[in-house]
């Protein structure tokens, strides 16, 4: 099968530093695919390098999404995520002072149009779009369980609903390939679970496939169909969860020694 | 504790009466050749501060803990004023009480008064357009007064060299405040927070001194004069009549930019400058274009800023770059921040008090500045978001989307998610 995102021999340097170096990597539809490897392995970079916010040094991206093929190299993230890249964050970036129906809302704002015109007089048309914008963000808080508190402050929920309200702000932009910056760090065993459910049930109804960054080795090996294990910025191994599980580098550069995982 | 808060205050006092003591302390009689030591002055001043100085401990401390300064007031009071509030007849009524109010007023009130009222209204207009940059989109601009500059010339010159109307000059005005707006904000809204603050900073006083300086063309200090006052269909009116005139003018002007204000705070383009405002990186990884968006604001508020200054020249019929200078900027800045960032009630209000407390407070004139300074920094510890803070709107969700029921285990898992954080 065709891969919707493939990522060819990428490389970041900083100074001479080799954040990350050649690394490729692939997503075929509807997989989920995470990325692990010790602090410092040039994860986020690699990220970052993906979703906009560096420019590769060297290498390609390529986003195979609605027919097209785009390259993503030295574009800007907002465009990147108009395309149908969408991200959520490390550390949690909420609007915090607005309401939960009104942050996914804003995810809906590469898929509108409304100019100021249409604010300012009312047409019939931006009222349209308008409702169904809201109609549509409260579907997808329903996807993900906050649809009760859609008027409350984002900021005043619970630690586990505001990362599951980063997922729906995500998945508002209608993503091809959604990126997960550690969903489950802070989360509580339970609420691990919530999660990984939960994305896999998002998986199977918006028809996109996950990369993501997880600390958690229960959550990235249920979860996941491949695995990529990152070391030094190098890319050391690739495979099923069974695979990487066994891959004696992976033990050796990873799980250390003694692990039996 | 009561122990260390008088300590506390004690130090504070001796502090202060140190700090003070060659200012308030010594006068030197230079006729007499001797030195007055005025120790009652510096008696009070220890006084003084050690009583502030328990106050001001005080409040900080129920900060700390949470409570509220001022008493809580009987919960009954609480519920009858919410009740109040939820009313239809209170939520409908006030807006049109006041309004109504705003009508009849200069025709009960003096020219003198109304022409208050003109410029207090003039500063609500301004203070609104910077509301959009400042309150939604959360970039602090330092410079608006040259936004207003622009449009107040554009009018005073066009009219100068060409002769041109009110009416003709009001879209030229703004047109020409966007222009400048854009072409500052094309290579600036790259830059946050205190970088674009210093830069449209800069630009106000580029603007007033170019005005000042420019004397061949713009009059230079000398300014320009005899600026028409606004015309209705070229009829002959008094004086009493066309300021009346001009403060129907006005009132519409600011009844148009509450609701231009209010539609943009709650569209698709409002939303995205408060994401903005909330957090830049976010803002651009859900899609949006920061730097099309902040221009977009950028040039709405300076056109606003634009017409403002058109029916300031009209209103003045007198123009010089004294009344562009920093100080202005800073006192509309200084309304959108008491009224409460991104809220438009709160804004109105404080453009009204601001202007309109030192007109009817001559007496201390000579503390304004004072008292202003000591309710700014009080307003940003105990009360950030302002006199009145930004409401949120409410959504309406569609009945039919509202109503479907919830699929598969989805109740249950939220219940025990929220207990799990609890």
């Amino acid at each position: 099968m065709n891969p919707v995102l493939e990522v060819k021999k990428l490389s970041r340097y900083f100074g001479g530093l080799k954040a990350v170096s050649e690394v490729d990597l692939s997503i075929a539809p509807n997989e989920i695919v995470a990325l692990i490897g010790p602090n410092g392995a040039g994860k986020t970079t690699f990220f970052n390098c993906i979703t906009g916010i560096y420019e590769p040094s060297e290498g390609e991206v390529l986003l195979h999404a609605n027919g097209t093929t785009t390259s993503l190299n030295g574009k800007k993230p907002h465009a990147i995520t108009a395309l149908g890249l969408a991200r959520t964050f490390q550390n949690i970036r909420l609007f915090q002072e607005m309401t939960v129906l009104e942050n996914v809302m804003v995810g809906f704002h590469c898929r509108t149009s409304a100019g100021i015109m249409g604010a300012l007089l009312h047409t019939p048309a931006a009222l349209r779009e308008e409702q169904e914008t809201i109609d549509q963000a409260y579907g997808l808080l329903r996807s993900v369980n906050l649809h009760n508190s859609y008027a409350a402050k984002a900021r005043n929920l619970p630690y586990g609903a505001q990362r599951r309200l980063e997922i729906a702000r995500a998945l508002a932009t209608s993503p091809a390939v959604l990126l997960l910056d550690e969903p489950a760090a802070g989360m509580n065993p339970f609420e691990t679970r919530e999660l990984e459910t939960l994305v896999q049930r998002i998986r199977e109804a918006h028809k996109l496939c996950v990369l993501l960054i997880e600390h958690d080795m229960n959550i990235v090996m249920s979860m996941s169909d491949r695995i990529y294990v990152m070391e030094y910025g190098s890319c050391i191994a690739e495979g099923t969860p069974m695979e990487i599980r066994h891959n004696p580098k992976v033990i050796k550069a990873y799980l250390g020694e003694e692990s039996h995982a | 504790m009561f122990k260390t808060r008088i300590i506390k205050a004690l130090l504070a006092a001796l502090w202060f009466m140190v700090l003070t003591f060659p200012i308030v302390g010594i006068q030197v009689n230079t006729t007499a050749r001797n030195i007055n030591w005025r120790w009652d002055r510096i008696a009070s001043m220890g006084i003084g501060i050690f009583v502030l100085a328990l106050l001001w401990n005080w409040c900080f401390e129920r900060k700390a803990l949470g409570l509220p300064i001022i008493k809580k007031l009987p919960d009954s009071f609480h519920y009858s004023f919410n009740e109040l509030q939820n009313r239809p007849l209170f939520k409908k009524g006030l807006p049109i009480a006041i309004l109504a109010a705003m009508l009849l007023m200069p025709l009960v009130s003096s020219i003198y008064q109304t022409n208050i009222m003109i410029s207090a209204m003039v500063y609500v207009i301004l203070a609104l357009g910077l509301n959009i940059i400042v309150g939604l989109a959360g970039q602090l601009v330092l410079g608006y007064a040259a936004f207003y500059a622009v449009g107040a010339y554009t009018y005073g010159l066009l009219y100068h060299y060409f002769g041109l109307t009110f009416w003709a000059c009001l879209p030229l005005g703004g047109l020409a405040a966007v222009i400048a707006g854009f072409l500052l904000g094309l290579p600036v809204l790259g830059l946050r927070g205190d970088y674009l603050a210093i830069v449209t900073l800069g630009f106000g006083e580029i603007v007033r001194l170019l005005l000042l300086s420019q004397g061949d063309i713009t009059g230079g200090p000398r300014g320009i004069s005899n600026i028409p006052r606004p015309s209705f269909f070229g009829m002959k009116m008094t004086l009493d009549q066309v300021t009346n005139y001009t403060y129907y003018l006005v009132l519409a002007g600011v009844l148009i930019t509450i609701l231009v204000i209010s539609r943009l705070k709650n569209s698709r383009i409002g939303l995205a400058l408060q994401a903005l405002r909330e957090d830049e990186i976010a803002c651009e990884a859900m899609g949006i274009n920061t730097t099309r968006i902040k221009l977009t604001a950028f040039m709405l508020c300076s056109c606003w800023a634009g017409f403002a200054g058109v029916i300031f020249a009209a209103k003045t019929t007198y123009l010089n770059p004294a009344s562009f200078t920093f100080m202005d900027s800073a006192m509309i800045l200084s309304m959108v921040v008491l009224g409460g960032m991104g809220s438009i009630s709160g804004v109105v209000l404080a453009a009204m008090l601001l202007i309109l407390a030192p007109e009817y407070l001559r007496a201390f004139s000579e503390y304004r500045m004072l008292l202003f300074g000591a309710v700014m920094v009080l307003m940003m510890i105990f009360r950030p978001q302002g006199i009145i803070a930004g409401a949120h709107r409410d959504y309406h969700i569609s009945e039919n989307i509202r109503e479907k029921a919830s699929p598969e285990d989805e109740e249950g898992n939220a219940d025990s998610a929220e207990r799990a954080s609890a």
